[in-house]
């Protein structure tokens, strides 16, 4: 069917950062130049992935390349019939703009960090630990079955454990790298329970076989409650992973971890994850899951927002805001904004990126100084690093011509119009809010970093611009943030290619009343879009079918009247929460302090991040370690005090019987003696030795014999 | 009958190198240790053999000898393998090779009383696993328990003599009441068949003719004495004080092949004896089995001593197995021996790196160590893995069996409820907590002390242990269809034959 040899390229793609993680781990120690061998290898994976994207977009948009094969047979008996677990492969669209983003922003972060990272005691073990990073990440894009998924989930998760924990002599390191692993473990535990259930009806972990279950009317435990409950608890790993609400937690504090890796995992590829799995299972959500999981990214994309506005460690204001980020990605799949969403995740991972590579810089320049209170007046003596910082910031903020604008602006209309069609406003409003706050938070950063006078001579004077390693990374992610990538409209993405062509919302499976009303289609009505694609049908007829349009035309007409309302709004709280960020901070019209201390209640609340931390370790980790020790103590005392009580009661009664032997058994036996010994000094009387004395005995006893014999014998 | 005697080589290797052991001088220390090494390790290899000569597509017993020993009665001497047997004899011989060879430098006095003991204790796990007849079975079940109540009282920490007494007599409790069960079991043969026969498979047929009221009570005698050996809880507390006292080798030999010795009694005989029964009382032990997960997670938690904390594992790890075979489903009970191998090798490496650090130090407070990762770089590694094994981190072989389990469960129609599977899923993070809470507070952070700057790291020796262990722990993980394959085969016959008796449709 087609030239190109996908699945094999794919598997290259896949195992070539396996194998950089296993030779630099091993050989790591003994020769210095290893770290060359993984950023070649990683570098060698991205021109593979440049070309097997530019290959399958350009050539086979339409296609869906499949390839599976079984792991764990378990036979095939008349009884059970065919049980047996496969993983496999699946390359469409998305899988290869993530894969690029992914080998982009992996290489660039390799790069940074050779410069970033030098003079460390692990220096190559580091470049191991993004050798495996890259390859769990890399089976997550590839999988096309929900085992695979949870598989690579879960080496994803040890891979951000190793690198959070780098630096692990510090104890606030090794903290963070053992809370987000067990903060994602709970989100994973959701996720696990969601395969089980979709295992146990559908015999399969592979998502379009389950699509088209689903489709023929099979339901879990054949109910559309269960439905929704299975699509709520596969999105809890995607929680856990993309730190959404509550689970968000573990994210600023995995900052702990070399800024490099907080660019590479916790901003643009590993977080993201979550956003991907929601984006692969979008068919089979019903419209409640939806709204569920809109509501997830609409509190995740405003709490943390809150929390950005006042922090005052550069890499915290960041994760805040990423969170934030992918809060808005989640809401955009929540109200059906499935192009969008993915389409964010994009843009996102370059400007993110970009971000803390950039704040990477900063702090490298400032010998590891990261409160923005001891910066300031940067922009001299880092130039390169301010222009592209100020290209991303604007960009996340949503100004036009970025590459955020075009996502940001599209995630806001489809909020709008789906406020329109379904009533649910709030998502809307918590946007733009959300929008005006990015806005006002990035300047801030921007402003007290780079702007007025260096607050801190000493360090300002010993500042100076990152080598080029460091800078040429920020320099092709700030042209990535261009919006001529995506489109030549720089006002709407979708006209450009990546809407138009590259990103097409699935079908959704779930049967139709339980979806959101313009989700269906409509059958008289024949939009646009679907003409298209009977055309396309008739061509090939077969396997195009998960590529049709699901919206209706009421959405269509919905998204195209909110298109510009949206759009001048999200321009304007842009544009006010920059000129905010101005007058506080540049011109300094209004004092921040005093703001602070005005409405100091709401402020200490910001600034201690909800008191998240101190309410979950007072909940869940004094619980949980209060109830392990009442667990001991009762095992200890309780269930092996029986046991040993047991042991003492038996010990008692066999004293017990001791005693009874002792006195009563043996006592009878040394009764009978005594009295036989009693017996004896009686009888003795008689045997005196004497023959007159026997034989009137015998005579005696011989009259009574016969006495005896007459009275009762014969 | 065919004429293999390779099971019966395999089974009395060791019995043989434990006299010829007899005969060489007890100063030689390094000959004694090294000829045990090399008894087990033939007998390894010849149970290699036995596998290469297993037929796995069969599900009925193989490589069969039989002897009549109580002619009167009818009970012989009488082994064979099916592939539940089979995969068991070789955890066995690969976990004793491994233990004899890690004793190298943890024992130090009577070497050749230890090293005795360690074959005969072989012999007796070989002959549980191999018997075919019930009598055969009880005599091994029994003769096991003195070689290991020595090793513990006699190579045990400081309180051995209490440790090794209640391990003793907990189980021997037990075992007792599997005795009166087998008498009353075979009389009943008797009078069913107007035989005598103590042959399992000709038990197998009598057993669910049983009626169920009578049943019950069997099926309660021969599961308690086999839930105390799991542990299952409530019966579980013997197997700390037994682990914290034994010696390192006591200790991987109690995880990795004593306990599964319950667990394959299970299988053997409380379910295709006592189907009905099994049935029945199901919901009521995967309950305890799912609160020994979370209970022995939790319990694990707080542990102060290392080897206790991995003790409390075991109980959530069996927790899963005994999960995962009372849910009965292909799924689940091939889950359940493969977590069974699992349990072995990853709590037996566990044991042994935990072993490892207390012969430098002599301490296994957790609370004692604190920063040795730059230290110790290797031992450090080796920790993490073997810890996110028993973690069931995807890839190495702990995920394998917990999510085959866990499926089973889920929808097991003799348990019919998938609260069970959920309620132990949730396992999954607590089990993360207490590994890498530990981890952290033994490898992370800054030097505790300055006395720990002075840990030599693993030798070649310890390196070379552990790293056999890795390979299976990771091949598992992989592919584990290497080792399915074995038991596939009895594992389908045993639920066919148990559904159909309770003629549920499948």
């Amino acid at each position: 069917m087609n030239q190109i040899p996908f699945i094999p390229i794919a598997l290259i793609i896949l195992v070539l950062p396996l194998i950089g993680f296993f030779f630099t781990l091993l050989f790591g120690k003994k020769i210095k130049q290893m770290y060359l061998f993984e950023t070649g290898i990683i570098t060698t994976a991205l021109g593979l992935s440049i070309y097997m994207a530019f290959m399958k977009l350009m050539y086979y948009a339409n296609e869906k390349i499949v390839s599976e094969l079984t792991w764990i047979d378990l036979g095939s008996t008349k009884a059970f019939g065919k049980i047996s677990v496969d993983l496999g492969m699946m390359i469409d669209n998305v899988t290869v703009l993530m894969l690029f983003v992914v080998c982009l922003i992996s290489t660039l972060v390799h790069l940074f960090s050779i410069e970033y990272m030098k003079g460390d005691k692990r220096y190559n073990r580091y470049f191991s630990y993004l050798g495996i990073f890259t390859f769990s990440m890399l089976g997550i894009v590839f999988t096309h079955n929900m085992l695979m998924m949870y598989i690579f989930w879960e080496l994803v998760g040890l891979s951000s454990y190793l690198l959070i924990g780098f630096w692990f002599e510090k104890k606030s390191a090794s903290d963070a790298s053992k809370k987000a692993f067990v903060v994602n473990r709970v989100g994973d535990f959701g996720m696990l329970a969601g395969i089980l259930i979709l295992f146990a009806n559908y015999h399969t972990f592979t998502f379009d076989k389950v699509f088209a279950q689903i489709s023929q009317g099979v339901l879990p435990f054949n109910s559309e409650f269960w439905l929704t409950a299975m699509g709520i608890l596969l999105f809890c790993g995607a929680i856990g992973k993309s730190a959404q609400f509550p689970l968000h937690v573990w994210l600023p504090d995995a900052m702990e971890g070399p800024t490099p890796v907080s660019a590479l995992i916790h901003a643009a590829t590993m977080v993201a994850a979550g956003v991907y799995l929601t984006v692969r299972i979008f068919p089979l959500l019903t419209g409640d899951a939806l709204l569920f999981i809109a509501t997830i990214g609409a509190i995740s994309s405003f709490i943390p927002a809150t929390i950005a506005l006042t922090q005052n460690d550069i890499k915290k204001v960041l994760a805040y805001s990423t969170i934030s980020q992918l809060g808005y990605m989640v809401m955009a799949l929540g109200v059906g904004a499935y192009a969008y969403g993915f389409f964010h995740l994009v843009t996102h991972a370059f400007f993110k990126a970009g971000l803390f590579l950039g704040s990477g810089s900063v702090i490298h320049a400032m010998h590891h100084e990261q409160d923005i209170r001891q910066m300031g007046g940067l922009k001299k003596k880092l130039p390169i690093t301010y222009t592209t910082f100020l290209i991303f910031s604007l960009a996340i903020s949503g100004i036009p011509l970025t590459s955020g604008f075009l996502s940001k602006d599209g995630i806001l209309a489809s909020a709008y119009a789906f406020g329109n069609l379904t009533g649910y406003k709030i998502f809307a409003i918590s946007g733009f809010l959300v929008a005006l706050m990015t806005a006002f938070y990035m300047f801030r950063l921007l402003i007290l970093t780079f702007h007025g006078e260096p607050r801190n001579e000493e360090k300002y004077h010993h500042a100076h611009e990152s080598p080029a390693l460091m800078t040429m990374p920020l320099v092709l992610l700030a042209i990535l943030s261009i919006f001529a990538f995506y489109t030549i409209n720089p006002l709407s993405a979708q006209t450009g290619w990546v809407l138009k062509d590259w990103l097409k919302t699935p079908a959704s499976v779930v049967p139709e009343h339980a979806r959101y009303s313009f989700m269906v289609q409509k059958h008289d009505e024949k939009p646009e879009a679907a003409v298209k694609h009977e055309e396309a049908v008739a061509e090939k007829p077969a396997a195009e079918s998960e590529h049709t349009i699901i919206h209706s035309e009421e959405y269509t007409e919905a998204l195209h009247h909110a298109h510009y309302p949206a759009m001048f709004l999200s321009l304007a709280v842009a544009g006010l929460g920059i000129l905010f960020a101005f007058i506080m901070y540049f011109w300094r019209k209004i004092n921040a302090d005093k703001l602070a201390d005005s409405v100091k209640p709401l402020y200490k609340f910001s600034l201690n991040k909800w008191y998240f931390d101190e309410f979950y370790d007072f909940a869940f980790v004094n619980g949980t370690l209060l109830l392990s020790r009442f667990l001991a103590w009762f095992d200890s005392t309780i269930v092996d005090g029986i046991v040993n009580g047991s042991a003492v009661v038996t010990r008692q009664l066999s004293k017990l019987s001791g005693l009874f032997d002792t006195y009563v058994v043996d006592g009878l036996v040394n009764l009978s003696a005594t009295l036989s010994g009693l017996l004896g000094i009686f009888t003795r009387k008689f045997q005196t030795g004497k023959v007159q004395t026997y034989i009137i005995m015998v005579v005696f006893s011989l009259v009574a014999l016969l006495f005896i014999l007459m009275n009762y014998g014969i | 009958m065919e004429q293999n005697l390779i099971l019966l080589y395999t089974l009395f290797a060791p019995l043989v190198g434990a006299m010829l052991l007899l005969f060489l001088p007890k100063e030689k220390e390094g000959l004694i240790r090294a000829f045990g090494i090399g008894v087990s390790l033939i007998t390894f290899f010849l149970s290699l053999a036995a596998w290469s000569m297993f037929d796995a597509s069969k599900a009925e017993f193989q490589l069969q000898q039989q002897f009549l020993w109580l002619s009167r009665y009818n009970i012989s001497f009488h082994i064979g393998a099916d592939g539940l047997s089979m995969i068991m004899v070789l955890l066995t011989t690969f976990l004793t090779t491994l233990t004899l060879w890690t004793s190298w430098s943890g024992i130090a006095k009577k070497v050749k009383e230890f090293t005795f003991f360690m074959l005969i204790l072989e012999v007796g796990m070989l002959g549980v696993f191999v018997s075919v007849d019930l009598f055969l079975f009880y005599v091994f079940w029994e003769a096991m328990l003195i070689p290991m109540y020595f090793i513990i009282g006699i190579w045990g920490g400081e309180q051995r003599i209490y440790a090794s007494i209640k391990f003793f007599i907990y189980t021997m409790a037990g075992s007792l009441l599997m005795l009166v069960a087998i008498i009353w079991l075979f009389m009943y043969a008797y009078n069913d068949v107007h035989m005598y026969t103590s042959n399992i498979n000709d038990l197998y047929k009598i057993g669910p003719k049983i009626p169920f009221e009578i049943q019950k009570w069997l099926f309660l005698a021969f599961t308690i004495s086999f839930a105390i050996k799991v542990p299952l809880f409530p019966f579980h507390t013997w197997l700390p004080d037994a682990h914290v006292q034994a010696p390192t080798a006591g200790s991987v030999i109690l995880a990795g092949v004593l306990l599964k010795m319950g667990t394959y009694g299970l299988l053997r005989f409380s379910i295709p004896l006592f189907p009905q029964s099994a049935h029945y009382f199901a919901p009521a032990i995967s309950t305890l089995a799912v609160i020994g997960i979370i209970y022995g997670a939790l319990v694990a938690m707080v542990q102060t001593d290392m080897k206790k904390l991995v003790a409390y594992s075991s109980v959530a790890h069996l927790g899963f197995v005994v999960l995962g075979i009372f849910a009965l489903t292909p799924e689940s009970v091939q889950g359940a021996i493969i977590q069974m191998v699992n349990h072995g090798l990853s709590t037996g490496a566990l044991f042994i790196l935990v072993g490892a650090i207390y012969e430098r130090t002599h301490t296994r407070e957790i609370d004692a160590y604190g920063g040795i990762a730059p230290i110790v770089p290797v031992y450090s590694t080796l920790l993490l893995i073997v810890s996110l094994s028993s973690i069931g981190l995807p890839g190495l072989n702990g995920f394998i069996g917990e999510f085959l389990i866990l499926i089973g469960a889920f929808k097991s129609p003799v348990l019919n409820n998938w609260m069970f599977s959920i309620v132990a899923a949730s396992g999954v993070i607590f089990a993360a907590v207490y590994l890498l809470w530990m981890y952290q507070r033994v490898v992370f952070g800054p030097v505790k002390n300055e006395g720990l700057r002075a840990l030599k790291d693993v030798t070649a020796r310890e390196f070379t242990i552990v790293a056999l262990l890795l390979v299976f722990i990771v091949w598992i993980g992989v592919y584990p269809a290497t080792f399915m394959k074995i038991t596939e085969a009895s594992t389908a016959k045993l639920i066919k034959e148990t559904l159909t008796t309770l003629s549920i449709r499948y």
